[in-house]
């Protein structure tokens, strides 16, 4: 196990996912101990001292942003969980809604009453069939047991909770194009400010967080913000769930502690490269944080800190592992298609911009790239950054300029060559 | 849509109050759910009643991937071909099933069998490669799994 776990305590079984298994595990005590104990300022001031950060990519901190909704303003605030998941190497927040659906229910409650919230929303990608119907299934049990409605638990706190399905749309990933779509538009991100903690959802203040970064809510407040503290480092408390993939032995999600050695969790914990290949690169939290070559994977921890140095980010803790002999061209082409496709086509430099990157790498991939290609990518990427308003144009911009600051002598080969310098594949076949 | 309201109006109470708006997405999808696509009767019938513009239902339905104004297959079978699935033989598997069914991403099988679409990132990278047959997921797919899983789409 890479480091203590905070989240993946208990043994993933049949029944685990449960209100009966959740209540055997102590489940929905630490909700009667804030209601029942604890001023709501008490609680976002546990969460901020815990130093509890975003788990969905920014790693802002969660008690900062709690911090903005004025609890006196005499307007409703909403809460929601961004269950949208879309982000390509990513699928450790689908673990949670899986296996510990209550765990996030009774966080979501303890935040709803901290920050007096009536009506919660978990907004969840609509591709997603099972954790969906694990996630309303515990919604109903959760009403049923009288922890969601009016009078829960006797007394005067009230809240109800909606799961609403997304359709298809990555940007609606990002808080306020969550918040669009769910307002029954197009996903359509919007300009900060005003911070969505002061207009948000039907322009009332909303706190939109990630699904780990809310689960990791009721233990903090179960036992103290000293406890999270003694997980993870000084500068980056907690643990991150990873989701690792690509040509790794054992891909899956694992909880890693921040803090640990990166190279020690791909051999050790993940059982090393498939077919015993070598590693050339590791893109650390999702396809839009920077590559590392695997040479510098080596001497990385798993932290902000110093991932951040090496300069990429733990982003989403989506990690996909590349093995030597993987073309690097057809993987950004991979790459550059999906953002070609997902740009929703609000803000010009990235509606344009998105295909443009997309043709020329095509062209490329296709024997036809001229010298002057790679340059041109790297352009329009950065006329892209921060010219757009949701951050996914400049995303694909750091990957690009990440893939092609590391492995441009594999663009050059292919443009000279009108070919692939290795096979070709992005599968890893066999053994080199 | 009609016989729908019933179903739109137990889900319109767990919203607060003004929240009409919101109902669009969750009801286009139990349409698509009961008819298979969203029919022209579908957008007059949503228009009255949610009381939002036509435009807005409009706006929806041409944005989102998932939801579509025409009926498909009988079979909808989606392969994912992000970064992680390509790295897992999602490539071949889509070159299989392209001389299975003799169709391309997009298209549908001449007698109304199968219609096939490629996606995106489905969330599914520690067991890809992955394909979603009507709404279900089909994990750590290889040749042999994705014959057998044709055999069965009658």
């Amino acid at each position: 196990m890479p480091g203590k776990p905070l989240l993946m305590t208990f043994p993933v079984t049949a029944t685990s996912h449960t209100l009966a298994d959740y209540r055997a595990r102590g489940g929905y005590g630490t909700l009667v101990k804030a209601i029942s104990s604890m001023q709501p300022a008490d609680i976002t001031k546990e969460v901020s001292t815990a130093g509890l950060l975003g788990h969905g990519g920014a790693a802002f901190s969660a008690g900062r942003k709690w911090g903005v909704v004025n609890l006196n303003d005499r307007q409703p605030h909403y809460l929601c969980a961004n269950a949208d998941e879309g982000e390509p190497g990513t699928f450790k927040d689908r673990w949670i809604l899986e296996n510990a659906p209550h765990l996030l229910l009774e966080s979501m409650l303890i935040a709803a009453y901290a920050l007096q919230v009536r009506h919660a929303f978990i907004y969840i990608r609509g591709e997603f069939d099972v954790p969906y119907q694990r996630l309303a299934a515990a919604i109903e049990e959760a009403y049923a047991a009288g922890y969601f409605g009016e009078r829960i638990l006797g007394t005067d706190f009230a809240c109800d909770i909606v799961a609403y399905r997304g359709a298809g749309s990555y940007v609606c990933g990002e808080a306020s194009g969550l918040l669009s779509s769910l307002e029954g538009k197009r996903g359509y991100p919007r300009n900060r400010p005003p911070r969505l903690t002061v207009q948000g959802l039907y322009k009332r203040p909303t706190v939109v967080n990630n699904v780990e970064t809310l689960a990791n809510v009721a233990g903090i407040i179960a036992n103290g913000a000293a406890w999270y503290k003694s997980f993870g480092t000084a500068k980056s408390p907690g643990t991150q769930l990873v989701s690792i993939s690509g040509h790794i032995a054992t891909p899956g999600v694992y909880e890693v502690e921040y803090g640990y050695p990166l190279a020690k969790f791909l051999y050790e914990d993940c059982g090393g490269m498939v077919h015993g290949r070598k590693l050339k690169a590791l893109i650390p939290g999702g396809i839009s944080t920077k590559v590392l070559t695997g040479a510098e994977v080596q001497s990385v921890t798993f932290d902000h800190q110093s991932l951040s140095a090496a300069g990429s980010s733990v982003g989403s803790g989506g990690m996909i592992v590349i093995a030597e002999g993987t073309c690097m061209v057809r993987l950004l082409q991979v790459m550059l298609r999906f953002y070609h496709h997902e740009s929703c086509g609000q803000c010009t430099p990235c509606r344009e911009g998105m295909g443009w990157m997309h043709r020329i790498i095509d062209r490329v991939v296709a024997g036809e790239g001229r010298a002057e290609d790679l340059d041109r990518l790297i352009d329009i990427s950065r006329w892209n950054d921060g010219n757009t308003i949701c951050g996914m144009g400049d995303a694909a911009g750091y990957a690009t300029i990440g893939i092609l600051a590391k492995f441009r002598d594999e663009f050059e080969y292919f443009i000279a060559n009108k070919r692939s310098r290795f096979d070709g594949n992005l599968e890893c076949l066999r053994s080199s | 849509m009609k016989h729908l309201v019933p179903e739109f109006d137990v889900l319109r109470r767990r919203f607060p109050a003004g929240f009409e708006s919101s109902l669009v997405l969750p009801c286009i999808r139990r349409i698509q759910e009961d008819r298979g696509y969203v029919a022209d009767s579908d957008i007059d019938g949503l228009v009255e009643y949610l009381g939002v513009p036509r435009i807005q239902i409009e706006e929806v339905l041409s944005y989102y991937t998932q939801f579509r104004r025409k009926p498909i297959g009988r079979w909808h079978v989606e392969t994912c071909r992000n970064v992680s699935c390509s790295m897992c033989s999602a490539e071949r598997l889509m070159a299989h099933l392209k001389g299975k069914l003799g169709i391309n991403p997009g298209e549908t099988t001449p007698d109304g069998r199968v219609t096939w679409s490629t996606a995106e990132c489905l969330g599914s990278c520690g067991t890809a490669p992955v394909m979603v047959v009507n709404n279900r997921y089909h994990e750590n797919m290889s040749i042999a799994k994705l014959d057998t899983l044709l055999g069965g789409l009658d």
